[in-house]
């Protein structure tokens, strides 16, 4: 069950604050949860915990091994959740997640912080917008951007015993409150935030407050635009997608991420194969990341409100020339 | 090892390479060189070291080996063919469409392989992890991983034994295959990599250099490995690549070659001969 309770305001709870609160609780609920980390145990909260237990694993900065242990551990029954920031918790172990993870099914939850712009002041070098079209492109991965800290808390717990391999990208600081605390979120499932009949604006992790913004934007303009959560981008929930796409015959997706391989990947393909409308992105359009505030990055890469409600339009009149 | 028991490990040996050259001749070329050197030290494993049960690949009571050095499966699936985990006739179908028996080892195809290798490098972090685990558990199972000299040019192999040191991963032996060749030639060519022996001790290993193709150095080199303590073991194989088929050793380039029908009989009568002698 869960309850949208989104009116603007920010989240008192970070995402660092959840991984500090969750982590410790899986494992104390479950023997078999294990939790793996790369140097960055400070960074989320957990560093208490590789002093309290065998089961909280410092790796050293080495996330191909680390993934690579996980991997191991879960041939011997564990369920491993790794931890690294997001760039380094795919591109740099890939191949281990891929080979050592998918392939082998041995059965892994990696955990991916500092998504997109949000990496801010560490720079082009620390900013993942590549991360979901990565393990998208891994047979049978989960990939979820996550909304808001109740959403991070609730695939958490849930992820530890979902098959595959499992990769969740997040923020460590501020989001807009979504959710009820306390809320489930199905993977798998996209929520409805906004109901509309004009647009639909499918949207995750960071995106979501600029897409519910955006809709307000256009409801002053006489435009009808729902809003879509799809933290789950892999596997994309079809149904939804396809419903709203033909309810509304125009699309947005937005996203904090390379256009290529994430959200507006996902999307694209249902519309094409199941309800081919009218559709257009905001999402990072094929750049590396910058250094700066996020603020800043997310105006310098167009990921804002402002830019939703264009594109919202422009797809609109599109949908109009094709009527 | 007493005179009887060594005589079986090496006959055991023999039978393993005759399984080499069953399951590559049924193809008609595979990766010889590298699945011959570790013949030997397959014989040492299966024949004395480990726990494991051909009618219970799965039992949790079991030894674990790895093959980081994934290639070398024909070698492993002669061994398991030899112990009774499948037919002996199935290395006739390695590499064949729906096989159970795929070039590299995949835990999820073949009964009795434990991990799934293929990327070099990957199965000194998985071997790692497992021994981890087995920590964990509190079991006294151990891990044994085959790592090639070649593959040690793989920086993940560093961060596997950088962690297993760590983390005192005392049920964890690395044996190191030091054929002294990789895929395109001699590492002192494409890639030295110094001491193995002076390696593994930096890395905080408990390590001994033996020849690898001797199976009585390696019986008493693995059977130290048992005594426990707080560091993970490292055995530099010093083996020949090819080891037992002297033909094939000396082809420089045997790393993956070709076995036609002639030099199968051949081969196959040479190592054949041998068994009679050491079973007679």
């Amino acid at each position: 069950m869960y309850k949208v309770v989104y009116n603007g305001e920010m989240d008192k709870r970070q995402g660092k604050s959840v991984t500090g609160k969750v982590i410790p609780e899986l494992l104390e609920k479950d023997p078999k949860v294990v939790y793996l980390d790369a140097d960055l145990m400070s960074c989320i909260g957990t560093l208490k915990l590789a002093k309290e237990t065998d089961r909280a694993i410092e790796c050293g900065i080495a996330e191909a091994n680390m993934v690579g242990v996980a991997a191991g551990l879960a041939a011997e029954g564990f369920k491993p959740i790794c931890h690294s920031f997001g760039i380094f918790a795919s591109r740099r172990c890939f191949d281990q997640a891929f080979l050592s993870g998918g392939y082998a099914k041995n059965d892994l939850t990696i955990l991916g912080s500092d998504a997109g712009v949000s990496a801010a002041m560490n720079g082009g070098t620390h900013m993942p917008f590549e991360d979901m079209a990565l393990y998208s492109a891994l047979p049978g991965a989960t990939v979820i951007d996550v909304s808001d800290p109740t959403c991070l808390e609730s695939v958490l717990r849930q992820c530890p015993d979902r098959p595959g391999v499992k990769y969740i990208r997040f923020s460590r600081k501020d989001y807009a409150k979504v959710y009820e605390e306390g809320s489930e979120l199905p993977i798998g499932k996209a929520i409805t935030l906004k109901e509309g009949s004009d647009v639909v604006i499918f949207a995750c992790g960071l995106m979501i407050h600029e897409a519910m913004k955006a809709a307000r934007t256009l409801a002053g303009d006489g435009i009808d635009a729902a809003v879509v959560d799809c933290f789950t981008v892999k596997p994309i929930d079809r149904e939804a997608v396809a419903a709203w796409a033909k309810k509304c015959g125009a699309v947005v997706a937005a996203e904090n991420h390379n256009r290529f391989g994430g959200l507006y990947s996902a999307i694209s393909q249902v519309l094409l194969e199941e309800a081919p409308v009218p559709a257009g992105c905001v999402a990072v359009e094929d750049e590396f990341g910058e250094v700066g505030p996020q603020s800043y990055l997310s105006e310098r890469f167009g990921l804002t409100a402002e830019h939703i409600v264009s594109v919202a339009k422009e797809v609109i009149a599109r949908k109009k020339l094709t009527k | 090892m007493e005179a009887q028991e060594s005589k079986q490990v090496k006959a055991l040996a023999t039978k393993i390479r005759l399984g080499i050259l069953e399951a590559i001749h049924s193809v008609g070329s595979g990766h010889i060189g590298g699945s011959l050197s570790i013949a030997d030290v397959l014989a040492v494993l299966y024949g004395r070291e480990m726990r494991y049960d051909p009618k219970n690949p799965a039992w949790e009571g079991r030894d674990k080996l790895v093959t980081s050095k994934g290639h070398c499966g024909p070698a492993v699936y002669a061994t398991l063919a030899v112990e009774g985990f499948f037919p002996y006739e199935e290395l006739k179908t390695m590499n064949k469409p729906g096989t159970r028996l795929p070039s590299h080892t995949d835990r999820n195809k073949t009964p009795g392989i434990d991990m799934t290798t293929g990327s070099l490098g990957q199965g000194t972090s998985l071997a790692a992890g497992m021994a981890y685990g087995e920590k964990l558990k509190k079991s006294d199972c151990r891990v044994f991983c085959i790592v090639g000299d070649g593959e040690s040019n793989e920086g993940q192999c560093w961060e596997a034994f950088a962690f297993a040191a760590a983390k005192k991963l005392s049920n964890l032996v690395v044996l190191l295959d030091w054929n002294k060749k990789q895929l395109d030639g001699y590492l002192a060519d494409c890639m030295p990599m110094a001491s193995f022996e002076e390696k593994f001790k930096a890395f905080g290993f408990d390590t001994v250099t033996v020849n690898g193709n001797d199976v009585d150095a390696l019986a008493a080199a693995i059977e130290r490995t048992r005594k426990g303590g707080d560091k993970p073991y490292a055995i530099v194989m010093d083996t020949v690549k090819g080891a037992g088929i002297p033909d094939v050793e000396n082809i420089m380039m045997n790393h993956s070659i070709p076995v036609g029908d002639a030099d199968f009989e051949k081969w196959t009568a040479e190592l054949k001969a041998q068994l009679a002698e050491l079973e007679g």
